[in-house]
């Protein structure tokens, strides 16, 4: 018995530390968000702090384990036994030795932390650093990229470096509704978005790829699905997409008839399409929208066939998000996504 | 397992005989409550505390609306009625102490108009912000504070009051008595708690957050 | 004294069961601390079984990514109920509930100060909790919203705001707790006064067993951290009703200040909810290694400290709020600092074990296991009060774990440690052995099972409250780990059922003193009178009955 559960002990521990050596990819993604393969300073920092800390208590656990698992053995009454055993009320020495000796150990855990608090937590924007403010809505993510002069929704992009050097990624970062929390592992711990407060979160990626993330604090109906993609590119693609950014919708001719129907129906009181009257801003900004891998904050892959559901019935993917299906026939939905599938 | 309880072959330690009980049920037991009523209004004056100077809708601010003057039953007045009714009912409880009931019920019925006075004058204050200066507790931050701190004080004096009714007409069909005076000490207690916590509204709402 | 005695029936008719009509009136009426305590952890026990159920549906929902079985909605219910329930409706009368039969009996009183009181505070709580359940049928507002709450269960604002929050769900939420929080407070001062008045003689503070020590700590924490909480709600229910604008950020209310409010009360309520998991361990364990409690002033002293710290901890809770860097450390140095006290008592108990004859029945198992999993959790918990990581992990399934093996592996362990050591003198009758071995180990190697992989897919990034989850991420073989533990922590549950169903008809007949233990409540007959005690006891030290039984060489000596 007494080895089972030392098996089941140490089993229940040992978990997490397997959790550290899951896959990775090698262009720096790892199809997992695992904080254990960081991807940006404070990541790793936040990582080596961990470490730090798991050996601590890993070396606790041990200890405080095998004594237990001792008494266990060791003590076990013998079934002829039926004498009191020896009453040690107590001691002085050992006792204050295991208040004192915690003691030290939170001591240690505290200065290391602490160090690591105030090289993490800055807040005003790091010298140099690109500034980007995200708005968290139910059940979306708002990037305004003020510097560059365009807003996008639900793929962040930023470079690895600004001429050639590392760059610090400053957010700010507002809610439009309740409380929302920006996590994305790889790149940095979690920072909360809270409504009439504007937090901050550093990141300083060390590697391009395209890392996920999600909404960590629960926020209603589709905070399951509040998804949060952040491609790191290498400096001229980055400058490339931003270039595309700024520019207004494309007006494709071929697809006026769709582009008419959207502009007419209610699409426009809550999209943006720049370049065209479609102004709205309680919804995603849809001017480059096929720039984009996936729609509803990551609910689905951005594909031809999961646009048409979408445009039909959003509730179909996403239910109780607060897009409302437009009661458009199936020719109408046809002809506005053509129109979207122009939005490059 | 017929053997009776053995004591200690010597008395050494004797502490039966020493056990005092330290103190009385009731009084314990009103103690805790008012410590229980210290933690909910010291949470809703924090709160209150917290949003001194910060409501975005403006107008009416505190200063426009709270008038701290001793004129008749403005605040400073009322709050003079209310604290004094502590003394009253100090003397009230010291007289059934005596079994001096002519003198108890004298104070006790200076106590209650006393605070009867209070609840009237926070009454009118609440018509006059209402009606005349258009101060609901949906108008802005101080008037949800405003309405709740003082609110949940009034209605602890209104409680108060209904029981200090209660112990007033039960005097009068004669069953109070010198007997009595421990459980009327206790009513006592929770009158001069609902007095102390208005010291500490009083405090916040007319002058530190005017 | 070898018959099992039925003493308490005054009317000394001859009929062993009165008609089932006057039994019902006899329990609804009762102002009795034995009756009612039996009624709090009955109802608290029903209650765990509902959180248990709610809990096994989102597993199943969660068991493989983009699963169907749960709408978003009914999802978010659950878990909103799930939390409430085991916090307010499992854990509070449970403790309330062995508080109320077992600190008179421990302390040598006929009852509580209050015994009124009492039963009012079990009736508030009672029908807090069909309130908030209630709201299942009723709350159905404007627009089609409304069924159960759906904000979790710490309802952060302002998303339980009017705005976000339509229909009459959050209120239902709000008055449910209220109610029952109320009952809380009122059972909380009771068992002070109690504990600080009508202690028999001899029994001096540091004379009363741990077990009472520690419910004294815990009912001043009840009495100071619920009220704040009560004011919160307050204030929410003037916003959702009244248009007040406390915690509506377009009115300028924060939605920091209501996190400030409900940690205030929720931390204090973490150790509300364990501090009674210690006091039956430390009851149980000296009991079952035939050893004194090893260092009691220490033990005493760190449940004060404890009782003190956890007022001062609560800003752990919002690390990742964006607070200063400054704030953050203070309190991140102020939960350090609980993690003393706390490992003092883990030694102490270790130490108790040490050098003694332990006997592993059903009681001391559950309290080894105890022991174990509140090691994992305690340790876990340092892990988190270690801002940079919490940064990562916080509002996770890490965090999920971390509190399940507090509060599960804690909590619930000792409770059903309480119930095998406690039942005896309960009904006079044991709880089967062999049943209740075959329960703790299922319901260990599935608690484990459930809760062990719930750290590792937190640290991979699975945050708590998803009702879905993509299959790109690493997270489908720990979910379906944590699924399968559930359906043997099941067959676990089932055996302690059919265990209580089972001893209460035909259990083995427990007399005064089943485990041979050293506390007043052994000293009286299984079940005890209804005035407890023929005359007062009169206690020399901690273990009365051990004097008793070994009159050679007295506890009282050495104290």
């Amino acid at each position: 018995m007494a080895l089972v559960a030392s098996c089941l002990l140490s089993l229940s521990f040992v978990l997490p530390a397997m959790a550290a050596g899951g896959p990775v990819c090698a262009d720096g993604a790892s199809p997992s968000p695992t904080m254990f393969a960081p991807r940006s300073i404070p990541a790793q920092k936040i990582l080596d702090v961990s470490w730090f800390v798991w050996g601590i208590c890993g070396l606790i656990f041990l200890v405080m384990a095998v004594l237990i698992l001792w008494c266990i053995i060791k003590y076990r009454q013998d079934p002829d036994d039926d004498t009191e055993a020896p009453q040690v009320y107590g001691s002085n020495p050992i006792e204050l030795a295991w208040t004192i000796i915690p003691t030290v150990i939170v001591f240690i855990l505290f200065l290391v932390s602490a160090r690591t608090i105030f090289e993490i937590d800055h807040t005003s924007p790091p010298p140099g650093s690109l500034e980007i403010t995200v708005v968290g809505h139910q059940w979306w993510w708002e990037f305004d990229y003020p510097e560059q002069g365009f807003v996008t929704a639900n793929e962040l992009h930023v470079p690895l470096t600004r001429d050639g050097k590392s760059v610090p990624i400053y957010l700010t970062l507002e809610s439009n509704d309740v409380i929302h929390s920006f996590w994305v592992p790889q790149l940095a711990g979690k920072t909360d978005v809270v409504p009439n407060r504007l937090n901050h979160l550093w990141l300083q990626p060390t590697m391009t790829g395209t890392y996920v993330g999600q909404c960590a604090e629960y926020c209603g109906t589709q905070h399951a699905n509040m998804l949060i993609t952040v491609v790191v590119h290498e400096e001229d693609d980055f400058h490339e997409w931003v270039t595309n950014q700024r520019m207004d919708a494309v007006d494709d001719a071929g697809v006026t008839e769709g582009r008419n129907l959207f502009l007419q129906t209610s699409c426009i009181n809550c999209h943006r399409v720049r370049g065209t009257i479609a102004n709205g801003t309680f919804a995603p900004d849809l001017t480059h929208l096929m720039s984009r891998s996936v729609i509803g904050a990551g609910v689905v892959a951005n594909t031809p066939e999961n646009l048409s559901t979408w445009v039909f019935d959003p509730q179909m993917i996403k239910p109780g998000c607060r897009m409302p299906s437009m009661k458009l026939s199936p020719e109408e939905v046809k002809e506005v996504v053509s129109y979207l599938l122009t939005l490059k | 397992m017929s053997a009776t309880p053995t004591s200690p072959a010597t008395p050494l330690l004797s502490p039966p005989e020493a056990m005092s009980q330290a103190m009385d049920s009731g009084k314990c037991g009103m103690l805790c409550l008012i410590c229980s009523e210290i933690t909910f209004f010291g949470t809703l004056l924090a709160v209150y505390l917290f949003y001194i100077g910060k409501d975005p809708a403006g107008t009416p601010t505190p200063s426009e609306v709270l008038e701290v003057s001793a004129a008749p039953m403005k605040v400073v007045f009322n709050s003079f009625f209310l604290l004094t009714s502590s003394i009253w009912i100090t003397l009230a409880v010291r007289s059934l102490r005596k079994g001096a009931m002519g003198a108890f019920a004298f104070w006790w019925l200076l106590t209650i108009l006393f605070g009867a006075e209070f609840l009237v004058g926070t009454g009118l204050e609440w018509y006059g912000m209402i009606a005349e200066q258009g101060l609901t507790i949906r108008t802005n931050l101080f008037g949800s504070g405003f309405y709740t701190v003082v609110g949940f004080h009034a209605a602890h004096v209104t409680i108060g009051l209904f029981l200090l009714s209660l112990v007033f007409v039960l005097t009068l069909l004669g069953f109070m008595h010198k007997r009595h005076a421990e459980k009327i000490e206790l009513l006592s207690w929770y009158w001069h708690f609902v007095d102390g916590i208005w010291i500490a509204v009083f405090t916040i709402v007319y002058i530190i957050g005017r | 004294m070898t018959t099992l005695q039925q003493p308490g029936h005054g009317n000394g008719s001859g009929y062993l069961r009165a008609p089932f009509l006057s039994r019902l009136h006899e329990w609804i009426a009762t102002a009795d601390h034995k009756k009612l305590g039996v009624m709090y952890v009955s109802t608290g026990l029903i209650f765990f079984l509902i959180g248990g159920l709610e809990a096994t549906m989102m597993r199943w929902q969660l068991a493989v990514p983009g699963n169907t079985v749960l709408s978003p909605e009914d999802f978010n219910r659950l878990f909103t109920m799930h939390g409430t329930t085991m916090v307010f409706l499992v854990g509070m009368p449970i403790l309330l509930g062995v508080a109320n039969y077992f600190v008179p009996l421990q302390i040598g009183a006929r009852d509580l100060a209050f015994p009124r009181l009492n039963a009012f505070g079990f009736w508030l709580f009672l029908f807090g909790g069909l309130l908030l359940y209630f709201s299942y049928f009723g709350a159905q507002g404007l627009y089609g919203m409304g069924s159960a709450p759906d904000v979790g269960w710490f309802a952060y604002a302002p998303l339980t705001e009017r705005t976000y929050s339509r229909g009459h769900s959050t209120d239902y939420w709000i008055l449910g707790l209220l109610v029952s929080s109320f009952g809380s407070i009122a059972t909380g001062i009771n068992l002070i006064t109690t504990i600080l008045t009508m202690r028999c003689r001899g029994m001096t503070l540091m004379k009363m067993p741990l077990l009472v020590w520690l419910m004294l700590i815990d009912a001043i924490l009840i009495m100071i951290a619920m009220p704040p909480l009560a004011a919160a709600q307050v204030m929410l229910l003037f916003d959702r009703l009244m248009g007040a604008h406390f915690f509506d950020p377009q009115g300028g209310g924060s939605a920091v200040l209501w996190q400030n409010l409900f940690w205030f009360f929720g931390h204090p309520e973490v150790y509300i909810l364990i501090l009674p998991a210690f006091a039956y361990v430390s009851e149980i364990i000296p009991v079952f290694c035939r050893k004194v409690i090893f260092g009691y002033p220490l033990m005493v002293a760190a449940t004060v400290s404890i009782g003190f710290i956890s007022l001062g901890v609560w800003v752990h809770h919002m690390f990742a709020l964006g607070l200063s860097p400054m704030v953050n450390t203070i309190f991140m140095g102020s939960t350090f600092l609980i993690a003393i006290p706390t490992g003092i008592k883990m030694f102490n108990w270790v130490g108790t074990m040490f050098g003694g004859k332990i006997r592993f029945a059903t009681p001391m198992l559950f309290s080894t296991g105890f022991l174990a999993m509140f090691l994992i959790g305690g340790l876990t918990g340092v892990m988190l009060a270690t801002v940079p990581f919490d940064w990562q992990v916080s509002d996770s399934y890490f965090v999920v774990g971390h509190f399940h093996y507090v509060l599960f592996g804690g909590l619930v362990f000792a409770i059903f440690a309480a119930i095998y050591y406690w039942f005896p003198k309960v009904t006079g009758r044991m709880l089967s052995e062999s049943l209740g071995k075959c329960q703790f180990w299922l319901l260990f190697i599935g608690f484990n099972l459930t809760f062990g992989p719930m750290h590792v897919s937190g640290m991979l990034g699975m945050p708590r409250r998803i009702y879905t989850y993509h299959a790109d991420r690493g997270w489908e073989l720990w979910n379906m780990l944590s699924s399968i533990g559930v359906l043997i922590q099941i067959a676990g549950v089932l055996f302690f059922i059919w265990n209580v169903i089972r001893s209460l008809r035909s259990g083995r007949k427990a007399g005064a003193d089943p485990w041979d233990a050293w506390t007043l409540e052994w000293s009286t007959t299984s079940p005890p009178p209804e005035y407890n005690f023929e005359e007062e006891p009169v206690v020399h030290s901690r273990r009365p009955l051990w004097d008793k039984k070994h009159p050679e060489d007295p506890d009282w000596k050495y104290e």
